[in-house]
Parts: structure tokens; sequence; C-alpha cells
């Protein structure tokens, strides 16, 4: 721990009693709030409580935030739903990813604001984008081809300077991002394919997952081009689901029927810019600064994790959380995960076992939270992993986020 | 050979702080807001140096030379009827850690690298004049 640590950190006092997912699909046609409260509802069975018993509610990013399906419902549209009567409530999109809301959680139940608090992420971004396909962000404004006719609307802000080039979505600023590690550190396609594969792999074992089929590297390799190097397959699933976490205090950890999920450290970092075109090393951006983070507040080591679910919502950001967690050296993730033994389930580190977002399904962040949880609780199923010798599940690695935004998570398994 | 970029700009407002910016490509010059008090290039322009938190700023001429730190040759429709087009973060030399974002024209996707020096263009779309970046010839000036 960092010698500034004198004490216990805070978010140690927190666990995640309970989780709970909705249905997940390409096209649900489904409302978000419909999904969040069947979710919430679930996750509150799981941790053994009742709606009563709920007095924090939280969520990312609330208000309405991005493109089409990408908010969910906002906290107080939950609140109202469910009927909930609170002495905590927040909901924001800017912070340590989408993670923050678990982490903004996790404080105010050490601090006593709340004892249990409803965590929630929501996405119907694929009943909203319909057969339209992916936009960027601001994309379609300039639809129709030569955008000769009508009123187009001007930007302002961070926008302003990607969009009159065509750089429209994270898809072509994390594409850079990826050309850059080929440059400094011989990244491969078949680097970046490895973690799509072991996750259509993982997804095989998912029934919620997206997509189950099974996929080898010619597939990937063949897979049409987005923006160079990153293809169709390098890309997240966007999708309809809602995930909810339960978190409350460490002292109900004994009254639970399962295992409790202890929150070890957190890593909220942002030490460079935060820009994505701006940040000093575009090798790593913020995952440098929130993996840092988190290791400076436990004693744990990156040998202890014994599964990462790490933020794949372009298979360049797990390379790039893979290092910036030190699972393996600066620049040395496309090795560490040619061929894919090291990250499947039987490998040294088994990596985003329900299929990630690119197989699974981009729930945003919280699909992997979701998913540390079931490994940490043994609950995994056929996708259970079972680390040498028999022995279970005991430290998770969880990251969200891509570019200027990053958050981390070390969630260890509770002794029952 | 691909397009200079998409085949419909989206264009920015021409705000107090940024107005400066994007005309600047009227007569031909890239200018970049500076600190006065400690030389430091600000971008994207702010009301105060981030460096030594002086006021004194202004826009200044640079050279309009850089080098290109990464790209990608976009092939995805978000603009639909976009032939491919190459983004590029491209380092400015006066100070390497401003980087401008901005397609490469009249460049092969395949003769670009990271670390491929360029040069400043200028694309007039209405009252904007959009930063371009060109490859340096061996030989030009």
């Amino acid at each position: 721990m960092s010698p500034a640590l004198t004490e216990e950190p805070l978010e140690r006092r927190a666990i995640i009693s309970g989780v709970g997912q909705s249905e997940v699909g390409r096209r649900l046609g489904r409302s978000d709030l419909d999904l969040t409260v069947e979710a919430g509802l679930r996750a509150i069975e799981d941790a053994g409580l009742t709606r009563d018993d709920i007095d924090g509610l939280s969520t990312y990013p609330g208000m309405g935030a991005g493109t089409g399906g990408f908010a969910g419902p906002t906290s107080p549209e939950v609140q109202d739903a469910m009927g909930l009567s609170l002495n905590w409530h927040d909901g924001g999109g800017e912070g340590a990813g989408q993670m923050r809301a678990v982490i903004s959680a996790s404080l105010a139940v050490a601090a006593g604001l709340a004892r249990h608090v409803l965590v929630y992420r929501t996405v119907t971004e694929g009943t909203a984008q319909g057969t339209g396909g992916r936009q960027g962000i601001g994309g379609g404004v300039g639809g129709g081809g030569g955008g000769g006719g009508g009123h187009v609307p001007r930007f302002g802000g961070f926008m302003q300077w990607p969009l009159p080039y065509g750089a429209v979505s994270a898809a072509n600023w994390l594409a850079m991002v990826a050309q850059r590690r080929m440059h400094e550190f011989g990244l491969t396609r078949e680097q970046l394919g490895a973690i799509a594969i072991n996750n259509r792999a993982n997804a095989g074992l998912n029934p919620k997952a997206i997509y189950r089929d099974p996929m080898t590297m010619d597939d990937y390799l063949a897979a049409r081009m987005i923006t160079t190097p990153l293809c169709l397959f390098d890309c997240d699933a966007p999708c309809d689901g809602a995930t909810a976490v339960i978190v409350s205090h460490r002292d109900v950890a004994g009254d639970l029927d399962h295992p409790a999920v202890h929150i070890n450290a957190v890593g909220t970092a942002l030490r460079g810019r935060p820009s994505w075109d701006q940040f000093d090393d575009i090798t790593t951006m913020a995952a440098r600064d929130a993996g840092a983070s988190m290791w400076e507040r436990t004693e744990l080591t990156p040998t202890d994790v014994d599964t990462a679910q790490l933020y794949d919502g372009f298979s360049i950001l797990a390379i790039t959380w893979i290092e910036a967690l030190g699972f393996c050296g600066r620049g040395e993730s496309g090795p560490f995960v040619e061929g894919g033994a090291a990250i499947a389930r039987d490998g040294v580190l088994p990596l985003n076992t329900a299929g990630g977002q690119l197989s699974g399904g981009r729930l945003h962040g919280f699909g992997l939270i979701h998913e540390a949880c079931v490994q940490l609780r043994g609950e995994g199923g056929e996708r259970q992993v079972v680390r040498p010798g028999g022995r279970p599940v005991e430290v998770a690695a969880v990251a969200n986020g891509g570019g200027p935004i990053a958050g981390t998570m070390l969630l260890t398994r509770g002794i029952r | 050979m691909v397009a200079n970029g998409p085949v419909f700009r989206l264009l920015p407002r021409l705000d107090d702080d940024v107005a400066f910016y994007w005309t600047s490509g009227a007569d031909g010059v890239l200018r970049l807001l500076r600190c006065h008090a400690c030389g430091f290039f600000i971008h994207p322009p702010g009301p105060v140096c981030p460096r030594c938190l002086s006021r004194d700023l202004g826009p200044e001429e640079v050279s309009g030379r850089g080098h290109v730190e990464t790209f990608t040759v976009n092939y995805q429709q978000w603009i639909p009827g976009s032939d491919p087009y190459i983004i590029a973060w491209v380092s400015i030399d006066e100070q390497p850690d401003v980087r401008l974002t901005t397609n490469l024209v009249d460049a092969g996707p395949d003769a670009v690298y990271c670390g491929m020096p360029v040069r400043v263009v200028f694309e007039q779309n209405e009252d904007v004049w959009i930063p371009l970046f060109t490859p340096i010839t061996e030989g030009a000036s």
C-alpha cells in the first residue's frame, strides 16, 4: 500500500451483497425502465433483502447522456418506479469509468449515508440503433450523403475537434491507439484477434451472450474493416439489458446465503490530461493511472488475481488494461495474449469469462462487474474458473473504460 | 489513394475562444494559443495557462510542421457516402505534446507511418478553415 495510506481504505467497508441482470438481447423492444426494474428486483432478492431495505440508489451516466439507448433511465425515474425511499442517491457520467456508480456507492455505505445501495447500468442501444447500424457520437447529423440541404448544427466543446474530420466514433480514436501500439510494440492483428476469439469461446458458455457461435482466426481476419487496424470483431456488440448490484455494509456479509464479494480496493486516478488526443501516452491513456492507483490501495498484487474482467468495448482496450493492471510488462500484452492460452479459462489470467462486451454484449462495464461476482461466488456453471489445485476464484480484477476514462476495482471472495 | 476526408464535414461553432483557430487558415498560417509568460502552447484553448496559470495568452503563429503520431484509415459509413479517409493525430513540431486530430490529404494509406513528417494545408468550408496535413516530400520546402 502507498505510504500515504495510513488506514484501511474506506471502500473496504463495502461488499457487493447481491447481483441481478435482466433479459439481455440484441433488440428486445422493452423499455429501459422495465429492464432496470427487472434487474433491480433480482439483485435485491439475491441479496436476501426486500425493496424496503434499499435506502440508496446510484447509476451511470443518468440524465439522457449520449446517443440513443445509451443512458438508461435516470435515478429519479427508477426511484419512483420501484417506490424507493432513499437516504442517498447519485447518478452521473463523469468519474472513474462506468463503475464510478459502484465506487461512490461503496463510499456512501462506508460513510453511513446508506446501508444498501441499488446500483444499475442499463442500455437499450440495440433497439435504439435498429437495423440502421451503429452511429458515431454526433453521427447521423450530417447523414444523407452530400449534406447540401437543410440546416446542420455546428458543434462546440470537445467534439468540435474530431467531428470535422469524420473521427466521429471511439472506434476511430482507439484504432489510433492500436496503430501506435503496432508502431511502438509490434502489436499484430492476430494478437487483437486473440482477445476476440477468447471472448467468443467464453460467450459460448454464457446463455445470455449475444454472439455464441465459435470464431476462428480466419473468421476474425476476414471480417470487414471498420477503421484500421480494427475490424468488426474488434468492436463490441450493441445490445439491450440492465445489470444491477447491491452495495451493502460488510457487517451483513455473514447474513448472505452466498459468499460476499468484498471490495478490496478501487482505482480512480486520472493523472494525465483528460483528453483522447492530448493524453501524454497514447498507448496507455488513463488505464495506466487508474491501475496504478488501485495497487497503491492494497497489499494484494497482480499475481494474486484469479480472473480479470477487463473492459473490451474494443479489443485494444483489453490489451491496454492487461498492462495497466500489471499482468505483464509495458508493451508485452500482445505476446501475452497471442495464441490465447494465457487468457483462457485455464490460463494464468482467465479473461472476460462471460464473453466480455465483444461477444457477451455491450452492457457497458457492468456486465464485467456482474461476471466478476459470479466467478467469485463460484456460480459460473460451465464457464466457472477453477484455479490450479482446485482452488476457487478468490480475487478478481475489474476494469471499466477506455481512453481518458478509466476505473478499476479489486474484488475478493468472502469467507462464509 | 483515399479521400481527403469524409464526404461531408461537420463544422465547429466559431465560439469566442476558438474562432481564431478555426479561421487562422484564411492567410494560410496555423496559429495556436500561447502563454506569453512561460511560452507554453495551450490546446485546446483555455482561459488560463495550465502550466504557469498566467492569463497573459494570445494566438501565435506556428510553422505548421508536425509529425504523424498515429493514424487510422476509416472505412465505416458513419457519414454515408464517404470513401475511405485517413484520420491522424499529428504532433506540432514547436511543442510535440500538442496533438491535432486531422485528416491526412494527398497521402496513400500504405505510405503513411507513425513518425511521418507533415505540414499543414487548409480547406475552407463556409467560414471555417479546416487544418489538414499533407506529407512533406523529399526536397520540398
